[in-house]
């Protein structure tokens, strides 16, 4: 089994990235899932749209999962991520992580997340409740307006 | 020497294009085509060192550029 990754448009289905990693050999299996939130910075948000720049952004999935799997030893890994127009609730990635382990399966994941978080070239344009847009940016307090 | 240079999410926006070529001599680097994007109207939103790749590895802006190359300028990124 190797890492599985992707980028995806439609809903992202946790089941059958579930059943992409079951193994015997493994006593601990972990989903994590980033889901719209309906509150960003105080504001109220209605929807997220996320953009790629996509053979990259591909590219740095694939190579995240696989030094996630070589680092704590398991091939057990998927990661899915989502692009286009999301609704509240709506998940927007996916990490699983099959391990024979529970330690080593809740640290691949953590792991995999915040390295997803820094180096993905993946974009987030929210919108709010009263009608403006605006890019977030994870190293500033207020992004650009692009109403 | 001619490369391609990309643009995503608020600078795309800001510059107004999402791909562009540049000409610059042979032997530019990352920040030559960098001086020259902030020639365009609405650069103002690129910091001074921006994120960038080229061919899509992540790469520092002293980095020397070849003919044909793909140069994306990253804003920060916000995935997950």
């Amino acid at each position: 089994m190797t890492p599985f990754t992707r980028l995806v448009r439609e809903p992202i289905d946790p089941t059958a990235l579930l059943r992409a990693v079951a193994n015997p050999a493994n006593g601990a299996v972990l989903l994590f899932l980033g889901v719209v939130r309906e509150v960003n910075d105080g504001r109220a948000v209605t929807g997220i749209e996320y953009s790629a720049y996509e053979s990259m952004a591909a590219r740095e999935l694939a190579n995240i999962a696989a030094e996630a799997s070589e680092r704590f030893g398991t091939p057990g890994v998927a990661i899915e991520h989502r692009l286009g127009e999301l609704a509240l609730e709506e998940a927007s990635v996916a990490i699983v992580v099959a391990h024979p382990r529970r330690d080593g399966a809740y640290a691949a994941s953590r792991w995999m997340i915040e390295e997803l978080k820094r180096r993905v070239p993946i974009w987030k344009l929210e919108h709010y409740a009263d009608g403006t847009r605006e890019w977030v940016d994870p190293t500033r307090v207020a992004a650009a307006s692009v109403t | 020497m001619s490369v391609t240079v990309l643009l995503f999410a608020s600078y795309a926006d800001a510059l107004g294009t999402s791909r562009l070529s540049v000409d610059v001599a042979d032997g530019a680097t990352v920040s030559d085509v960098l001086g020259r994007l902030r020639e365009r109207a609405g650069a103002r939103e690129l910091p001074p060192k921006p994120l960038v790749a080229v061919n899509e590895q992540y790469a520092g802006t002293d980095q020397a550029l070849r003919s044909g190359d793909t140069l994306a300028i990253i804003p920060p990124v916000a995935g997950g």
